[in-house]
């Protein structure tokens, strides 16, 4: 295998803090939970790499884990997004400073 | 080798595309992108199991979820750029500097080697193995996590009658 374990951490590294700035610097709430998913995505990464280089594939099962927390994690987002849409008719993040309508 | 770096810049690209693009369907689009290169690294570094994983839940399950969210929604249009100038200037000079940091930790922290690895490593029969044995116990909370979002989902987006 020619390629550096460190190469995929770097990469990880850079597509957890693109999705970091998404998160910081969108509105649309929508496209916020996008770049959770690419942060999520990008440690998934890291962990697989961490995992082959040492051999062990504990790393793969945590991976197997954070996969299915992102997916009802997703579910649940979504589906408050959904709800909150239906009373305030806004999917932008700035609009959305009230906890009640 | 090469492989690694076109598949790299293409996955930063998409994540580029999917952070700044103003309209929220390219942008999930993109997303989709970003997971599947991710899942050929996931093949490149021997992990066959997670690579279907996520071909299949992530850009499979996951993102037409958010597809049909954006389709449901998008009636408001397209958000009109990210604010003010200096702030989103700002906001690329500090997510470059978090790059740079990250990067250098985790570089400076890694195996110079790379572990010898039987041929069983990654496919179904040994994560299946793991996860029934050592792991046996998150793997039945993660079960009841289901069921738990699944409930609140329905709640959460049943109409109030």
């Amino acid at each position: 295998m020619e390629v550096p374990i460190s190469y995929y951490l770097t990469l990880s590294a850079i597509i957890f803090s693109i999705g970091a700035v998404g998160v910081l610097v969108r509105r649309n709430v929508i496209v916020v939970f996008m770049g959770i998913e690419l942060m999520l995505n990008a440690v998934n990464l890291s962990f697989v790499a961490l995992a082959r280089a040492s051999g062990s594939m504990d790393g793969e099962v945590i991976v197997f884990f954070v996969m299915t927390v992102a997916a009802a994690e997703a579910a649940v987002g979504l589906a408050i997004i959904l709800a909150n849409f239906a009373q305030r008719r806004t999917l932008n993040a700035d609009e959305i400073d009230l906890l009640r309508w | 080798m090469i492989l690694f770096f076109f598949l790299a810049i293409l996955m930063v690209a998409s994540a580029l595309t999917v952070v700044v693009h103003r309209r929220p369907i390219y942008s999930a689009l993109a997303l989709i992108n970003t997971l599947f290169l991710i899942a050929v690294m996931f093949v490149l570094l021997d992990a066959q199991l997670l690579a279907y994983l996520q071909v299949i839940v992530y850009a499979g399950a996951i993102m037409v979820l958010f597809l049909f969210v954006i389709m449901l929604l998008s009636l408001e249009g397209e958000e009109r750029g990210t604010g003010r100038l200096g702030l989103r200037g700002l906001a690329a000079i500090s997510g470059l500097v978090l790059a740079i940091e990250l990067s250098a930790l985790s570089a400076a922290g890694a195996r110079a080697s790379v572990a010898q690895v039987p041929s069983s490593y990654g496919t179904t029969e040994s994560l299946a193995e793991r996860l029934f044995t050592r792991h046996l116990l998150p793997f039945e909370l993660t079960s009841v996590l289901l069921l738990v979002a699944i409930v609140g989902a329905v709640v959460m987006a049943r109409r109030k009658a």
